[in-house]
């Protein structure tokens, strides 16, 4: 195990910073994309609301391989080159935010309708309501869930291996094919995953606490 | 601080589970005699490839893998075990194919697989069944000739995880970037949309891939050579052995000849003779 962190630490320190980067790119995007497509959920447009269903029901019930590859074998095939590294972080971001929009949806709505219905009867358009009343409730409410959504995120970031993004779990491959220490090789990558999610777990926890 | 003793400690004693749990798998796969085994059950667990034209490839007609190993395989087990002697085959991939040998899953490994310094010390390998040589695939029309078209810095080269076809092609063109994907159909898969410049491993694989593909040919001849041979675990010498036996018999009655002719005689621009030696 020690031969394999001092042979190979440039390759997972860099595994390490590009699934780090990456899951912070998709966490970000996906947050607001996901917590916009939960808004077009509940708005009184019709055409919105389904343009939001279809969206999250499509890419809710693809797995995220597949999304990956079309980013990464299909539209280059047609439209513009993407590198691995970008397929992966499209591909996670987009199947994130699905998950993400129904779990702020959720929250909207647990958000008692009494809140919405005394803004607006109070003069406040819609999307003001929106934004000063019922957001910051509902994103109190979903704390635990998207800390889970965030956690699978990072994990999830492993799908980068597939297109060659050099993330942890590409280093991981690569080590443990060149080395035959599969296990070692993949216990080290558990770790490093650990590394990251762990203080990412806390601090979900943290901000729980504080808020409640 | 509390926190950060609780969290120090779980992940030792993780440490600890992964160490014990390593320690009492290893013992068990090279402790028994797989020949012994083989004998008992009359079978052989071969580890082939499932997604190489030539070698072995999936024909999803009947979902059998056919190819050169997979004959090979079934001719080699016939010898060993007698004529009722069953092959059964796993499907490995060159990522796979040496963990699932060391746990004990399969038997041997016939998946084109190059007999190097490296490998040879965690298996055992059987005499070469078969000469390739590295080589690259590009697109018809590609301005690529050679590997040296390919020694420049940005350049990316497409290789699967696991081969030492990586390896390889660093020493020769060190400057370009090498993009390691899962196995051999998501690689081409990448090739073909543009994900890098050339293809490159066994001649034999990618002159499989040429056939199935016509927009795409094998360029720049072979700047390798690959002897292939079949791997076993460590600590079956007898295994190997019989393995050597098999094959010297196979080549001397004629049917080695007839397997490669079966497979490589009509390809064109592939001199089946030397992959014999």
């Amino acid at each position: 195990m020690i031969s394999i962190i001092t042979n190979h630490w440039q390759d997972l320190l860099y595994g390490l910073g590009q699934t780090l980067l990456c899951s912070i790119l998709a966490l970000f995007f996906s947050l607001i994309i996901g917590s916009f497509f939960a808004i077009f959920e509940v708005v009184p447009s019709k055409t919105l609301r389904i343009i939001a269903r279809v969206y999250i029901e499509i890419f809710r019930n693809i797995p995220l391989l597949v999304i990956t590859m079309f980013f990464y074998v299909v539209i280059p095939m047609f439209f513009v080159k993407v590198n691995g590294f970008t397929a992966g972080t499209i591909g996670l971001t987009i199947y994130t935010s699905a998950f993400i929009a129904e779990t702020v949806r959720s929250g909207i709505q647990s958000v008692d309708p009494g809140q919405m219905e005394g803004s607006r009867a109070n003069g406040m358009t819609f999307s003001q309501a929106m934004r000063y009343v019922v957001l910051p409730q509902a994103f109190r409410i979903v704390i635990p869930p998207l800390g889970n959504q965030f956690i699978n995120l990072v994990k999830n970031s492993s799908v980068l291996a597939f297109v060659a993004g050099f993330d942890l779990m590409y280093q991981g491959n690569t080590i443990a094919s060149t080395s035959f220490d599969t296990l070692n090789a993949y216990f080290v990558v558990g770790v490093l995953y650990l590394i990251i999610t762990m203080p990412l777990s806390y601090y979900m926890r943290y901000l729980e606490k504080r808020l409640n | 601080m509390k926190k950060i003793i609780r969290y120090l400690g779980l992940l030792t004693s993780l440490c600890l589970l992964v160490m014990v749990l390593s320690s009492c798998g290893s013992k068990k796969a090279s402790d028994q005699s797989v020949l012994s085994r083989a004998k008992q059950t009359n079978t052989i667990v071969w580890g082939v490839k499932a997604d190489t034209k030539l070698f072995g490839l999936m024909d999803v007609k009947d979902s059998q893998i056919k190819g050169f190993d997979v004959d090979m395989a079934k001719a080699l087990t016939k010898q060993i075990l007698g004529p009722t002697g069953k092959a059964s085959f796993i499907q490995v991939s060159s990522q796979t194919r040496i963990p699932l040998l060391k746990n004990g899953n399969i038997d041997a490994v016939i998946a084109t697989m190059t007999i190097t310094p490296d490998r040879q010390k965690v298996v055992d390998f059987s005499n070469h069944y078969f000469n390739a040589g590295q080589s690259l695939l590009v697109k018809k029309g590609s301005p690529i000739k050679s590997v040296k078209d390919l020694n420049k810095s940005g350049t990316q080269v497409l290789a699967v995880t696991g081969a030492n076809s990586v390896a390889n092609f660093q020493k020769v063109a060190p400057k370009a970037k090498v993009l390691e994907l899962q196995d051999y159909a998501q690689a081409l898969q990448a090739l073909k949309s543009g994900q890098g410049k050339a293809l490159t491993t066994d001649n034999g694989i990618l002159l499989g891939m040429a056939v199935e593909n016509p927009g795409y040919k094998v360029v720049g001849g072979a700047f390798t050579k690959e002897p292939y041979g079949i791997a076993v675990n460590k600590g079956q010498k007898t295994f190997v052995k019989k393995i050597n036996q098999a094959l010297k018999q196979l080549r001397a009655n004629g049917e080695y000849d007839k397997i490669v002719k079966k497979w490589f005689g009509n390809i064109s621009g592939f001199d089946y003779k030397e992959a014999e030696k």
